[in-house]
């Protein structure tokens, strides 16, 4: 099975706002900077006024591969994993798998939706391509 | 002063082996320090990267103290080093340790069982496998399906490639280059020939990368002797000073928020290589260049400098790399032919170049090697001189 994370009181925003459907994203309340992976402090100006807030929740991808090979016995390939530069939070990239029957479709530059897939106490993100 | 690399050993590697790691260490320790002229008994420092590591199968099966233990070594310095600048952290803070006068000779090594790992089934190189919660850089992007290295290092290729005009055609020439270095390699395991039709014939593993673009598990052992200045100059072969080293890491510990993925720690590592010596990129005779994936190849040649950024493609296809070219890169095979000792069988085979026992293949006259090892935001620079 595929490990989950772990969650820790600065990422569990981010893996758990799919709950509400929303895509949460760490900012310093000092400086406005994104942080991401999220974390406790501020790495611009160490301010510990971090704050986690929804995001639209689209983005562009700015890079993927499409992955073929099965790392566990019951991966379902190909997939299409987006590196994604998410709107409204300048510098945040989420990586995750994207929803497509067309995996060899995604490239750079598309624009994509988020979605979430729960597993336990985690909602995973996904990207969909935008029509 | 420098330290100095004094001795270099090799185990037998193979594919799926059988045999315990610590047979493969022992039998590269034995063989290091003939090469060095040395008895256990003049080893009293001890390095490794990155430690015993429980949570990938065969990535590191033996940490210092069982070394120590099978070895019967009494040190006055011991060390692992996981987030250090690379696979070739030992070295370095082995360097660092006898310029210091913590140790006279430091015996560094890096031993692998992924080979055989993967045949009894466990999942290597796959980080966390069997673990439930992942924390860390490693649980952003496991959990996302971005489990193997291969698909982090397939997007930086993608977007290299979308920026640059990369093909698979130049990854090709890398991966079939250094086939051709590893023909001439008894101890290389890789060795058939192979052609460009081969490499387009392998199945995709993480688009762009190919199952020519990415290295071979292996099961082996490497070890170096690092030794401080005075005592190297009385061991068996001419000391390979270390003349500089660079580890410098200006991005954040992730494979996908690098403001720019079309590099890599390595630019940041290697732009402090060479703030270090007054030597420069085109003094270099050889290079050791990282190759868990063949993308990593064209990177390291522009963050050591030996192209401009974007540029790499055209060094390649200009036939600068492989057999017969101006800088051969790792003219043992790698580890896309050679196997992956993860880093170690590079810098190992860049060490015989500098002593002039390479055979068939040997560089004439090699007498200045850079070794760039680790790839995303991983790194380590360092150059190796023989007087």
């Amino acid at each position: 099975m595929r490990p989950l994370p772990e969650l820790t009181p600065e990422n569990t925003a981010f893996w758990t706002g799919g709950e509400h459907g929303d895509l949460m994203i760490a900012f310093c309340e000092a400086c406005a900077r994104a942080i991401h992976p999220p974390q406790v402090v501020c790495p611009a100006c160490l301010s510990d006024l971090v704050v986690q807030r929804a995001v639209a929740g689209t983005g562009t991808v700015y890079t993927y591969t499409v992955n073929h090979h099965p790392w566990l016995p019951e991966m379902q390939v190909p997939f299409a994993l987006a590196v994604v530069d998410v709107d409204g939070a300048p510098g945040v990239r989420v990586t995750a798998e994207v929803i497509t029957t067309e995996p060899e479709s995604v490239h750079i530059g598309q624009k994509m939706e988020v979605s979430f897939r729960q597993a336990e106490d985690v909602w995973l993100p996904l990207w969909t391509p935008v029509r | 002063m420098k330290a100095a690399i004094t001795g270099a050993g090799l185990s037998d590697l193979g594919r799926n082996t059988g045999r315990p790691a610590m047979a493969h260490l022992a039998q590269a320790a034995q063989r290091a320090l003939a090469s060095a002229g040395l008895t256990r008994d003049d080893i009293d420092g001890i390095c490794t990267y990155p430690g015993k590591a429980e949570n990938s199968p065969g990535m590191s099966p033996l940490g210092t103290g069982e070394v120590r233990n099978a070895l019967g070594l009494q040190t006055r310095w011991h060390c692992a080093a996981p987030d250090g600048p690379s696979q070739m952290a030992p070295l370095m803070i082995a360097a660092m340790a006898v310029l210091t006068g913590q140790a006279q000779h430091v015996l560094c090594f890096r031993a692998l069982t992924e080979s055989s790992s993967q045949s009894a089934g466990r999942r290597a190189s796959i980080p966390g496998a069997g673990q439930t919660r992942l924390g860390g850089w490693t649980g952003m992007l496991v959990p996302a399906n971005a489990m193997s290295a291969s698909n982090w290092a397939g997007w930086m290729a993608m977007r290299y490639f979308h920026e640059f005009g990369m093909t698979r055609e130049h990854l090709g020439m890398v991966a079939t280059g250094q086939r051709k270095f590893a023909e001439k390699t008894p101890g290389a395991v890789m060795r058939k020939p192979l052609t460009m039709d081969d490499y387009y014939a392998g199945r995709m593993i993480s688009s762009p990368l190919g199952l020519f673009d990415c290295d071979v598990p292996i099961d082996g052992a490497s070890v170096f002797i690092v030794s401080a200045p005075e005592a190297a100059r009385d061991c068996a072969r001419p000391p390979l000073w270390i003349e500089a080293m660079g580890a410098a890491l200006r991005g954040p510990e992730t494979w996908d928020q690098r403001a720019d993925l079309t590099t890599m720690g390595a630019h940041d590592a290697a732009a402090d290589l060479w703030l270090r010596t007054d030597a420069k990129p085109a003094d270099l005779d050889i290079l050791a260049l990282y190759d868990g994936f063949s993308i990593f190849v064209p990177l390291w040649l522009e963050a050591m400098g030996m192209c401009g950024h974007g540029e790499a493609k055209d060094f390649i296809a200009e036939g600068n790399i492989g057999p017969g070219g101006r800088y051969p890169v790792n003219t043992g095979g790698g580890q896309l032919s050679g196997g992956r000792l993860h880093a170690f069988g590079l810098i190992h085979e860049a060490c015989l170049q500098l002593w002039g026992e390479c055979g068939e293949r040997q560089v004439r006259g090699a007498r200045l090697a850079a070794c760039g090892t680790g790839g995303g935001f991983i790194a380590g620079s360092m150059l190796l001189r023989r007087d």
